[in-house]
């Protein structure tokens, strides 16, 4: 149109329609825009961090995103200050409640008022017993700094775990490196673990060598057709495929086998005779170097 | 325009300041100004005070450990996004959405929300600034954005205005000492300075929008009830933060009722501080008289 309109009160119902019609468009765009963008922001936002932990009975990620009304209740029941809401701008959705476990990890109160204070259900109520809760998983990441695994007795993360002996047992193992002592190495069980973080909190080293993470991070998966032999033949008193031909497997055969020099295993002659008794405690290399502490 | 009505479109309640004194002139804003902050005040008494008064925030809030409060526009988002909420969010809801119903739904953009504060200090400044820039978006668009926002919802699975709601985040922002959202609170402020007048409350802010569908049966409304002693000094439509509400009953075109019907009426009373010549007051919805 390239006259203006005439300068009436009303104006022609085509041109009032085309008005209408702009500015809803532009209302409707603009809305969807907006909304868009908080979507985008908030899809690229909504994986949680490694080191972020929700509170117990919270539903999985996902679920959880949908339920979740950011109010801060279970952060305000929290005697121990443990939960905080994640602030605009945080990796954690915004407002949600999460913790560190390095930083104050969950005490596993026996009446779990974070779970009973949450309004929605985004924390499960059916969680009564706090030793079902999996608010994460722990894992033993660094084998290189971990002090048992270097052969020392530091075992602070089996001592502090609210569930010891069943979250974390210490495995006893042979030390190769010094070949007379054993290593106890801390050893995190997925069955028993509720991912409290008191581990990673209480690591004696500067970087924990153990630390929890979010279950679906810290936890592989078999694939669903696995089944294991062996305990599948528990299951059924025997072998599900008939007894076996036991094969002798060359190098195993030998008595010092798996310690054996390697030029002893070269060698064409038969493999020595163990030496006699008197022999063995003055042999460096045997085995069994009769060292007691 | 003149010098003189620059004036007052700048500092709109001059005359009423004259004329009625400094309590009249300011008696809505100060109360709301008590009810804003009293709420917040609620709130902090816990973790500035450590005597709980209010836990919680406006999302979802615990009083006295008895009373569940939920903002229901929060509940519908999380119907949306496909969770069905416990009951006591359910009654929480109700609850708050039963008090709006009844008295009005916009009454919590102009008593109880702090975004108000934010952008009542923005609108001030524009005033006084005579900040004339930029360019108001159609005031329909909150209503397409609060549909864009229960979409979302549903779509992504996740209440996804949440992340950026700056109603919430601001509320969340003072009540557990958060110091991110305050940008998207300054946002707000420069948008409603720099580009929209009442450009967040009155065009964009979904909550609102929300809250306006509570207001259709309102009991608690503005009356234009002196409208024959008005002077045309046009105070209330400068300082109105949805001014088209005024006219229908101000100015009606045939014998209309002198109540401010509107669900956008958030019920502030500013209209009836400015006035000097006492056209507005406070009434409610079926008040029968007719206009003096």
């Amino acid at each position: 149109m390239n006259h203006p309109l005439p300068p009436t009160q009303e104006a022609p119902p085509a041109a009032s329609r085309r008005r209408f019609l702009n500015t809803v468009a532009a209302a409707a765009g603009g809305g969807c825009l907006l909304a868009l963008g908080a979507g985008l922001y908030a899809r690229q936002a909504s994986a949680l961090p490694a080191q972020a932990l929700r509170p117990p009975g919270a539903l999985a990620e996902a679920d959880f995103l949908a339920a979740c009304v950011r109010c801060g209740l279970c952060v305000r029941d929290c005697p121990y200050k443990t939960l905080q809401l994640a602030d605009l701008g945080d990796p954690v959705a915004t407002g949600t409640p999460y913790f560190t476990a390095r930083a104050v990890p969950c005490e596993m109160c026996e009446d779990i008022p974070c779970v009973k204070a949450c309004p929605t259900g985004a924390l499960d109520h059916a969680l009564t017993d706090i030793n079902a809760a999996r608010m994460g998983l722990a894992a033993l990441v660094d084998h290189e700094s971990c002090l048992n695994f270097l052969g020392l007795r530091c075992d602070v993360c089996y001592r502090v775990c609210p569930v010891i002996d069943k979250a974390i047992t210490l495995e006893s193992q042979h030390n190769p490196r010094s070949d007379r002592h054993a290593m106890l190495l801390p050893t995190v069980h997925s069955d028993a673990c509720t991912g409290c973080g008191k581990c990673e909190r209480s690591c004696v080293l500067p970087q924990p060598a153990i630390k929890v993470f979010p279950i679906t991070l810290a936890q592989g998966a078999l694939p669903a057709h696995f089944r294991k032999g062996w305990e599948e033949k528990a299951r059924h008193g025997g072998s599900l495929i008939g007894e076996q031909v036991e094969l002798p497997v060359r190098g195993l055969d030998a008595p010092l086998a798996g310690r054996t020099p390697l030029e002893g295993r070269v060698s064409t002659a038969p493999a020595p005779l163990p030496p006699p008794p008197a022999a063995v405690a003055n042999t460096p290399r045997s085995l069994d170097s009769q060292w007691k502490p | 325009m003149t010098p003189a009505a620059r004036r007052a479109r700048a500092h709109p309640g001059a005359e009423a300041l004259a004329v009625k004194g400094w309590w009249r002139a300011q008696r809505w804003l100060l109360l709301r100004r008590i009810s804003q902050l009293g709420i917040l005040a609620l709130f902090l008494c816990g973790p500035l005070l450590g005597g709980w008064i209010v836990s919680g925030n406006l999302s979802s809030s615990l009083t006295l450990g008895v009373l569940p409060l939920t903002d229901p526009y929060l509940l519908l988002q999380t119907l949306a996004a496909g969770h069905l909420p416990y009951q006591t969010a359910w009654i929480g809801a109700a609850l708050v959405a039963g008090f709006y119903l009844l008295l009005g739904g916009r009454v919590f953009c102009a008593w109880v929300c702090p975004v108000n504060l934010v952008t009542d200090a923005a609108a001030w400044l524009r005033r006084t600034l005579g900040i004339r820039t930029g360019r108001t978006p159609d005031a329909a668009t909150r209503y397409w954005l609060l549909a864009g926002t229960l979409a979302a919802a549903a779509v992504s699975g996740s209440a996804v205005w949440e992340w950026v709601n700056p109603v919430s985040v601001f509320h969340r922002s003072l009540i557990f000492g958060l110091a991110g959202g305050l940008w998207l609170i300054l946002g707000i402020f420069l948008y409603d300075l720099l580009i929209a007048r009442h450009g967040w409350c009155g065009h964009l802010c979904p909550m609102g929008a929300f809250y306006s569908l509570l207001g259709r049966f309102a009991l608690l409304r503005v009356t234009a009830s002196g409208r024959n002693a008005c002077d045309d000094c046009m105070d209330c439509f400068a300082i109105c933060p949805e001014p088209q509400v005024i006219r229908p009953a101000l100015k009606p075109t045939g014998p209309a009722s002198p109540i401010v019907t509107s669900v956008n009426c958030t019920a502030c009373g500013r209209c009836i501080d400015v006035c000097s010549k006492n056209v507005f007051k406070i009434t409610h919805r079926f008040d029968p008289r007719s206009p003096s």
